[in-house]
């Protein structure tokens, strides 16, 4: 659905920025790993698409309030970063698939890297309520970029921080260090969110301990809502074939060994419809 | 007194003028969770191919200053899966669509309308004519009148006569009136204008072009201005064939100047990736752009714009008149 929210408050954190909107109507349907887009510029911009945000909270108060984390990257994200208390925002959502969640109460490694951890929160919460064990491995390339630190050490039995250039915790990156904790807690599944060379070692580290992965993409995309088709990356299917499938309606949470990491960017040549493969002349 | 919205896309009578683009709007269930489909005058579906086909790799779309450069190469389930499960699920509901086809031959072409011609809930056919031709070097159709006609004719030919064809043109042309006759005297019943021009961006931190594919497809407001020029020229070459004006949509003061210029109904695209909701709300300005204008029907402003100079009412001052 689409909303009209209004900017509650808005934040720093380091290296990267928070809003939070009122936004009934999205808030309560809101679960963790969905997504929402905003459009950006105001009411004659000139930037078409819209920015899909990751929501790091879901909160009752003023009839619903989303919490949403993102960097600048671009104009479109410094608009957003300008808002101020009391301004509008146009949003629509909850948006995607959201992360499937086990039955029992198991253990769980949540892996999260640069502001994509931020969609971990609301997971985080979620897998506490169900009795799971929660430990989180948060990284970035410095101090400054890794997200949601304090937060992980009062929700989580352990939280372990990695950064590439050592200002904190281990040097290394979040995948450098998952192996360990999977042991020492003897995870049962691993959750992921971050950018794809992350999301791809840690889907290696899951698949050595032989245990279910759940990723989170972050694809560009201009609608959110599945219509533009540019979100595209190749995922393996039930029935072992792959076809390119769009992050934002078929995701953009997926099962980690399911996607062609190797192949993000490119067609695969046994994608169904690849231009010249055997697989063109199925159907 | 509501403004009789009513249009005809040659002998088919839509309730309201604002169309989806093709290409823009899935298969429809996506847009279905926002808004009630029946009230598009049409939806229009992305242009279907014999195969299924995994179009373009990624990054497939860069904003641009008001627009949107994208190459998604026709990514679709093919016309079996296409027919079987989106078709099926349009006609169940009884929402008014007009398929849209590409090809890479005129066999193609041919192949596709004769899968459609026995389909439940086809209310039109729109031949994307800006599909590489294989066997001329992979030129597109839309490029040349000769080869643009030579697929319509086919498709016409094919397809029951209470089927209207439309002709999708590309404004990438010398001479889009050539083209656009061309294509009306091999039998299409009526025009669409514009297919994307295409356009090129590159990233200045990679140093390398910002789609994968290179070259793109340009959208949204900053193609008005070119959409607007071939309706105008092609409603004055032709002003017996009705058209659908597309490129760049994004208000309902956007749609009338292609209503004014000589178009009879209106496509929204990239619009709907900004605002889901974009057709009903364009509908509506529309509607109150033309009832503040003194129009008791849509139909009377449809190329009003070719009336000399002097015959105009008075028109509200511009934004930026002093």
């Amino acid at each position: 659905m689409q909303v009209t929210g209004t900017v509650l408050t808005t934040r720093r954190v380091d290296a990267f920025h928070a809003l939070t909107v009122v936004a009934p109507g999205i808030a309560e349907r809101t679960r963790p790993g969905h997504f929402v887009t905003v459009a950006v510029g105001g009411p004659s911009t000139s930037m078409l698409t819209r920015r899909a945000l990751f929501v790091h909270d879901v909160k009752p108060d003023y009839g619903g309030t989303v919490e949403l984390v993102f960097t600048v990257r671009g104009p479109g994200t410094r608009w957003l970063a300008d808002r101020r208390a009391r301004d509008p925002l146009d949003l629509v959502g909850p948006l995607g698939r959201p992360f499937p969640v086990p039955r029992d109460p198991v253990a769980c490694v949540l892996v999260g890297a640069e502001y994509g951890s931020a969609v971990l929160f609301p997971l985080a919460d979620t897998l506490l309520a169900r009795g799971c064990r929660v430990d989180f491995v948060l990284g970035g390339a410095g101090a400054e970029r890794v997200f949601g630190a304090m937060r992980a050490r009062r929700v989580a039995q352990t939280t372990t921080l990695t950064t590439e250039d050592g200002s904190l915790g281990l040097r290394g990156r979040v995948a450098d260090a998952l192996p360990s904790v999977i042991a020492d807690t003897r995870a049962d599944a691993v959750y992921a969110c971050g950018p794809m060379d992350t999301l791809r070692e840690v889907t290696a580290v899951a698949m050595k301990f032989d245990i279910p992965v759940q990723v989170v993409v972050e694809e560009a995309m201009a609608c959110g809502v599945g219509i533009c088709m540019t979100c595209v990356l190749p995922v393996i299917g039930e029935d072992g074939t792959t076809r390119m499938v769009r992050a934002c309606v078929e995701g953009p949470v997926f099962r980690g060994e399911r996607v062609r990491f190797e192949d993000v960017g490119t067609i695969p040549f046994d994608a169904i419809g690849a231009p010249g493969g055997g697989a063109r002349h199925a159907g | 007194m509501p403004v009789d919205m009513r249009t005809f896309l040659a002998h088919v009578e839509l309730a309201t003028p604002v169309l989806t683009a093709a290409g823009c709007a899935g298969s429809g269930r996506e847009l279905a969770q926002f808004f009630d489909l029946h009230r598009l005058g049409a939806l229009v579906t992305p242009s279907v191919t014999m195969a299924p086909r995994a179009g373009r790799p990624t990054p497939r779309m860069t904003e641009t200053p008001s627009g949107l450069l994208n190459a998604v190469g026709l990514q679709g389930p093919g016309i079996d899966a296409f027919l079987e499960r989106d078709l099926t699920w349009l006609a169940q509901r009884g929402i008014r669509t007009i398929v849209s086809i590409g090809g890479g031959t005129v066999a193609e072409y041919s192949a596709l309308a004769r899968r459609l011609t026995d389909a439940p809930g086809v209310t039109a056919v729109e031949v994307n004519l800006a599909c590489p031709n294989l066997e001329d070097r992979g030129r597109v159709f839309a490029r040349e009148g000769g080869a643009a006609a030579e697929v319509v004719a086919s498709v016409r030919s094919i397809l029951r006569g209470d089927v209207p064809v439309i002709a999708k043109l590309s404004p990438d042309v010398a001479d889009i009136v050539a083209v656009a006759r061309a294509c009306v005297d091999a039998g299409a019943d009526a025009l669409c204008m514009i297919n994307n021009p295409l356009g090129m961006s590159i990233d200045t931190l990679t140093l390398r072009p910002a789609l994968a594919a290179v070259t793109g497809g340009l959208s949204g407001p900053a193609i008005l201005p070119l959409a607007v020029r071939c309706v105008w020229q092609v409603h004055e070459a032709l002003p017996g064939v009705p058209l659908i004006g597309v490129g760049g949509v994004l208000s309902g003061s956007d749609a009338l100047q292609l209503i004014l210029a000589g178009a009879c109904a209106v496509g929204v695209g990239t619009a709907l990736f900004h605002d889901p909701y974009a057709c009903l709300r364009i509908e509506r300005e529309l509607e109150d752009l033309l009832q503040a204008r003194g129009f008791q029907r849509l139909a009377d402003a449809v190329g009003l714009a070719h009336r000399p100079p002097g015959s105009s009412p008075r028109i509200p001052l511009e934004e930026n008149t002093p």
